[in-house]
C-alpha cells in the first residue's frame, strides 16, 4: 500500500509526464490558453489514460510477452490506443451524452496525445503489475491535469502584460513551462 | 517472422471489427441538417454567437433553437443559405455592435502617472487606474489588441473608436475591458437603455426626461452629419419635431456651460436637425427588430402613446394605436395651438412613427367602442393606457357655469379642432377676455384668444409671475404680445348679466405668506379686498387630471385597476410603469398628472420597456442602478474652468406685429451657420470631464 502511495505522488510531481517528461507538448500548448478548455481537457486525460493504461497492460501481457512479440509494442498500443478512443468516444455519445457534451472535442484530439503513448509504454517498461499500472495511469493523468491548469492559469495572467512581438503567445508559453518545469525539479527529492 | 505478420493481422481485424460494431451498435442518428449548416458557418469557432464553437451553433439551428443569422462572422448570405437548409425565411438580422460609451480619453485627469504599465488590466489593478474618473478609459488599447476583426483604432483623443463596417460583435474587446467602457448591444437592447448610475452620462443627458445622447447628436451637428443626429435622437424620442418647438428644455437647466456662461441651446438645436430632416423632403429609414409575433394595445395617442408605440414597433412587436379623437396626437395635436406647433408639422411627424408599421384606430373611445377587457379578449398581449389628462379642474366658485365661461382644455381642444376643419363648433370671442390659471395651459389660452382679435386679454394669477409655473419664454412672449398680467389676485365669484351671461368677474386680492409644500409662496387673501374685474369671455386654466370613468364599463378586473388619490392611474413602479393588472402599463400625464411633452415621451419609452419585459417572458423590472431623474453626484459641478463667455444663439421669431394676427409659427428656426456656431459652444461633457474652450487654455 505505502508504495502504491510513493508511487503515486512520484508520478505527480517528481515525474510529472508533462514537466519533467516532457511529454505532451501539443495539448499542453494547445489547450492552455484558457482555463475553461484546460479543465475539459484534464478530464478527458484522466478518463483515457486509465482505460488506455490498462488495456495496453494486457495486450503487453497476454499477448505480445506471451509470444516473444516485444518488439511489436509501439505500433500495436498506437493501434490499441486510437482504436480505444474511438470506441470510447461512440459509446460515450450513445450511452451518456451528458458526459460526451462536456469531453467530446477533447476525445479525438488525445488520440494523438503522446503523453498517453508515453504513460502506457512507461507502465511496461517499469514493469508494474496491474494494480500498479492502475495506480500509474491514474496518477499521471493527474499530474497532467495539475500541469496543465497550473500551466493555464499562468498564460490567463500572461494576457495582463504586454509582451514583446517576438516572444507572443507560443514563444512565451514554452519559456514559461520551462519555468514552471524548473519549480518541479524542485520536487526530485521528495521521494 | 510469420507471427508477427499473424499478429497485426488479427489485431487489425479485431480492432476493425470491434469498432464496426461498435459503430453499428452505438449508432446515434446525426441530423444531415447540421453539417450542412456547419458549412456555412464562418468556422472561426469564436463565441460571439453564444455557444461553443461553430458544430454547437450548427446543432442549435437545426433543433430550431437559434435563428439562421446565428453566425456574427459570417454575415447575409450565409444566413440565407442556412435558411434554405432549414426551409424558414430568414430574419432581417439585428446586427450586434460594439459601442464605445466614454469620450473622455486623454482630456480626463488622471490621479497619478506611472509609466510602467501598458496594458489596460495592469493598470486597473493599480487603484482602479489612473483617471480620476471611476469609469472612465485608461487608453492603453487592450480592446485593440483583442479584436480580431481590426475594428477598433485608437483615436487622437485617447479613446477607442469602432469602425461600424468592420466590427462584427463579437465581443472580445467587452471581455478585455477592464471599465466596462465597450458595450455590445443589439438596437433593440441600445432603444430600451435607460440612465444607470454607472454610465458616462453629461449632466444634460441625465436630465433629459426622455434620456436623449445630447453631447453626442451636437457632436454630430458639429461634424455636419445632421442625418446621424436625427438619428440619435430618435434612438430616445421620437417626436423630434415637436420637442424642438414646445420643449422647455431642462437639460439646458443643467447645462455646464450654463454655470459660467449661457447654456447651449440644445433645443434649438434638435429643431435645426429634425427641420433639416423634414425640409430634405426624404424621410430617414428607421429599422425594426423581425416581428416577434406579439400584439400591444396602445389606448391614446398622444405622445407618451406615440413614444410607446414607436418603440414597441421598432423592438418588433404589432402595435394598434386607439384614439378617441378623430387624428391621433393626443394633447400636442388638440392642447397646444397651431402658432407654437403647426398641424402640418405634427401630421409629418406622426406619418414617419406610423409608417414603421403601427397600425392607428381614431375615433375609438375607451370605455364606449371598447374596453380593455375587450381587447385582451381580442388578443392583445399588453395594453398600454396613454390616456392623458384631459379633464378640467374648476374653480368652485359661484356662477362659473354661466354663459361666456369655458375651461382651458376644453377650449383650447374644441378651438382647434374648429381650426383644423374637424367640427364646425365655432366659439364667440368675446372682447374683454380673462384667463385664470398660471400654468402654459393658461399662456396658450391667452395667446391664441389674442390672435383670434380680442380687444383685451387679462390673466389672472392668485401668485406671483416668479411663481408661474408656465415656461419662461411663453410668459415673455404673451408679454411682448399685450397680453395683460393680474397677480395675486384668487377669483371668488363670476357675476352674470340678466341674460346669463358672464360680465364681471369677482376676485380677492392676495399677499405671499409663508412656503407651502411646493417650495413657492402660499397667497393669503387680504380680506375686504374684493375687487370687480369687466369680461366677457372667461377661460378657467387650473390644471387638469385624468379622466378615469371608463373603468366603470369595463370587465370585473379592470374595475381594480388602481387609481391614486390624484385621479392618476397608479404605477407599482415609477420606472416600470406596470400598474396593478400586469398587463396593463402607463405613462404620461394619466401616471404623472399633467406634466411636460418630453416627460410623456420618456415614459412611453419606459412602458414600452416593461412590455417588451413583460412579453418577452421576463420579470418586469427596473435596472438596479437606473438613474430616473437623479443626478451623478460627481458630475455636478459648482464652477467650470476654462470657459470663454459666448452669447448664446438668439431664438429667431416672427415680428409682435405680424404674429398677432394669425396663426403662423412664432418661434422660426436656427439658420444653419448660427446652429454650426451654436454646436461650437458644447463642452461636449462627459461625467466629469469636458472640452475646455480652446482659447481659453
Amino acid at each position: 500500500m505505502g508504495d502504491l502511495i510513493v508511487l503515486g505522488i512520484s508520478c505527480i510531481f517528481v515525474n510529472n509526464i508533462l514537466l519533467a517528461q516532457y511529454l505532451g507538448n501539443c495539448p499542453f500548448m494547445g489547450t492552455s490558453k484558457k482555463m475553461e478548455t484546460a479543465v475539459g481537457m484534464a478530464f478527458a486525460v484522466v478518463f483515457v489514460l486509465v482505460m488506455a493504461g490498462l488495456i495496453t497492460w494486457v495486450v503487453n501481457t497476454y499477448v505480445l510477452v506471451k509470444y516473444g512479440l516485444g518488439f511489436l509494442r509501439t505500433i500495436a498500443f498506437i493501434l490499441v490506443i486510437a482504436s480505444l478512443v474511438q470506441f470510447v468516444e461512440m459509446f460515450l455519445k450513445k450511452s451518456i451524452p451528458a458526459l460526451y457534451a462536456g469531453l467530446g472535442i477533447f476525445l479525438p484530439l488525445i488520440t494523438t496525445n503522446c503523453a498517453v503513448m508515453g504513460v502506457c509504454l512507461i507502465n511496461v517498461n517499469e514493469e508494474y503489475t496491474f494494480i500498479e499500472t492502475a495506480v500509474s495511469s491514474l496518477t499521471y493523468a493527474i499530474g497532467f491535469g495539475l500541469a496543465l491548469i497550473l500551466f493555464a492559469g499562468v498564460r490567463e495572467k500572461i494576457l495582463l502584460g504586454r509582451v514583446p512581438k517576438p516572444l507572443q503567445d507560443t514563444s512565451i508559453g514554452l519559456v514559461t513551462a520551462g519555468l514552471i518545469s524548473l519549480a518541479f525539479f524542485a520536487f526530485k527529492g521528495m521521494v | 517472422m510469420l507471427e508477427a505478420i499473424l499478429f497485426m493481422l488479427g489485431l487489425g481485424v479485431s480492432c476493425g471489427s470491434v469498432l464496426s460494431i461498435a459503430s453499428k451498435v452505438f449508432y446515434v442518428y446525426e441530423d444531415p441538417r447540421i453539417a450542412e449548416v456547419e458549412s456555412y458557418l464562418a468556422g472561426a469557432n469564436c463565441g460571439g454567437c453564444g455557444y461553443a464553437g461553430c458544430s454547437a451553433a450548427a446543432v442549435a439551428v437545426v433543433k430550431g433553437e437559434a435563428p439562421p443569422n446565428v453566425c456574427i462572422v459570417a454575415g447575409a448570405d450565409a444566413a440565407a443559405n442556412i435558411a434554405a437548409v432549414m426551409g424558414v425565411e430568414v430574419g432581417t438580422a439585428e446586427p450586434l455592435t460594439s459601442r464605445n460609451t466614454c469620450r473622455g480619453g486623454d482630456r480626463a485627469d488622471d490621479k497619478f502617472y506611472y509609466m510602467g504599465i501598458n496594458s489596460c488590466r495592469a493598470l486597473s489593478a493599480f487603484y482602479e487606474g489612473k483617471r480620476i474618473c471611476s469609469i472612465g478609459c485608461l487608453g492603453l488599447g487592450d480592446c485593440i489588441r483583442a479584436c480580431a476583426f481590426d475594428a477598433l483604432k485608437m483615436s487622437d483623443q485617447g479613446y477607442p473608436v469602432v469602425d461600424e463596417e468592420k466590427c462584427v460583435g463579437c465581443g472580445a474587446c467587452l471581455k478585455v475591458c477592464p471599465k466596462n467602457i465597450l458595450e455590445i448591444k443589439t438596437m433593440s437592447e441600445r432603444l430600451l437603455k435607460l440612465n444607470e448610475a454607472d454610465d458616462a452620462l453629461a449632466p444634460c443627458q441625465q436630465t433629459c426626461p426622455a434620456e436623449i445622447d445630447i453631447p453626442k447628436y451636437i457632436r454630430q451637428i458639429r461634424d455636419g452629419n445632421y442625418e446621424g443626429a436625427v438619428n440619435t435622437i430618435r434612438e430616445r424620442n421620437p417626436l423630434l419635431l415637436s420637442c424642438g418647438r414646445v420643449c422647455p428644455h431642462p437639460c439646458e437647466n443643467y447645462c455646464r456651460r450654463g454655470i459660467e456662461d449661457e447654456p447651449v441651446s440644445i433645443n434649438q438645436l434638435k429643431r435645426f436637425v429634425a427641420d433639416y430632416e423634414m425640409n430634405s423632403g426624404k424621410r430617414l429609414p428607421i429599422s425594426c427588430a423581425p416581428d416577434t409575433g406579439k400584439k400591444v394595445a396602445v389606448i391614446g395617442g398622444g405622445p407618451a402613446g406615440l413614444s410607446c408605440a414607436y418603440f414597441l414597433r421598432r423592438v418588433g412587436h404589432a402595435v394598434t394605436i386607439f384614439d378617441d379623437n378623430p387624428k391621433l396626437g393626443g394633447m400636442i395635436r388638440y392642447g397646444i395651438p397651431e402658432y407654437r406647433l403647426p398641424k402640418k408639422v405634427l401630421e409629418w411627424e406622426i406619418d414617419g412613427i406610423l409608417k414603421t408599421g403601427i397600425v392607428a384606430k381614431t375615433n375609438f373611445k375607451l370605455g364606449v367602442d371598447f374596453t380593455i377587457g375587450s381587447l385582451i379578449s381580442s388578443g392583445f398581449d399588453a395594453v398600454f393606457l396613454g390616456i392623458g389628462a384631459w379633464k378640467d379642474y374648476t374653480l368652485r366658485v359661484e356662477g362659473e357655469n354661466l354663459e361666456g365661461c369655458y375651461t382651458g382644455i376644453n377650449f383650447l381642444t374644441r378651438f382647434a379642432k374648429w381650426q383644423q376643419g374637424d367640427s364646425d363648433d365655432e366659439m364667440p370671442i368675446g372682447n374683454r377676455c380673462v384667463v385664470i390659471g398660471g400654468g402654459n395651459t393658461a399662456i396658450d389660452c391667452v395667446r391664441t384668444l389674442i390672435r383670434l382679435g380680442a380687444q383685451e386679454v387679462n390673466l389672472v394669477y392668485r401668485r406671483t409671475r416668479a411663481e408661474m409655473p408656465a415656461n419662461e419664454v411663453e410668459i415673455v412672449a404673451a408679454e411682448h404680445e399685450g397680453v395683460k398680467f393680474t397677480f395675486l389676485a384668487a377669483p371668488t365669484k363670476v357675476v352674470g348679466d340678466e341674460n346669463g351671461h358672464c360680465k364681471q368677474l369677482e376676485y380677492l386680492k392676495m399677499e405671499l405668506g409663508e412656503p407651502d409644500a411646493s417650495g413657492r409662496r402660499r397667497p393669503v387673501p387680504i380680506e375686504g379686498s374684493e375687487t370687480l374685474l369687466d369680461c366677457d369671455m372667461l377661460i378657467t386654466a387650473i390644471g387638469q387630471g385624468p379622466e378615469i370613468s371608463f373603468k366603470e364599463n369595463d370587465t370585473e378586473r379592470i374595475k381594480n385597476l388602481g387609481i391614486t388619490r390624484w385621479n392618476t392611474i397608479d404605477q407599482v413602479n415609477p420606472i416600470t410603469l406596470q400598474t396593478n393588472i400586469p398587463y396593463i402599463f402607463t405613462a404620461g400625464d394619466s401616471a404623472t398628472g399633467a406634466s411636460l411633452v418630453v416627460e410623456a415621451i420618456g415614459g412611453g419609452r419606459r412602458a414600452a420597456r416593461s412590455i417588451h419585459q413583460y412579453l418577452s417572458g421576463e420579470e418586469v423590472k427596473a435596472p438596479e442602478k437606473a438613474l430616473f431623474k437623479k443626478h451623478i453626484k460627481e458630475s455636478i459641478f459648482e464652477s467650470v474652468p476654462g470657459i470663454v463667455q459666448e452669447k448664446r444663439a438668439e431664438m429667431p421669431e416672427l415680428p409682435v406685429q405680424e404674429r398677432i394676427t394669425c396663426f403662423d409659427e412664432t418661434d422660426l428656426v436656427l439658420e444653419e451657420k448660427e446652429a454650426l456656431r451654436e454646436s461650437m459652444r458644447c463642452l461636449q461633457c462627459c461625467r466629469l470631464c469636458y472640452n475646455k474652450d480652446d482659447k481659453a487654455a
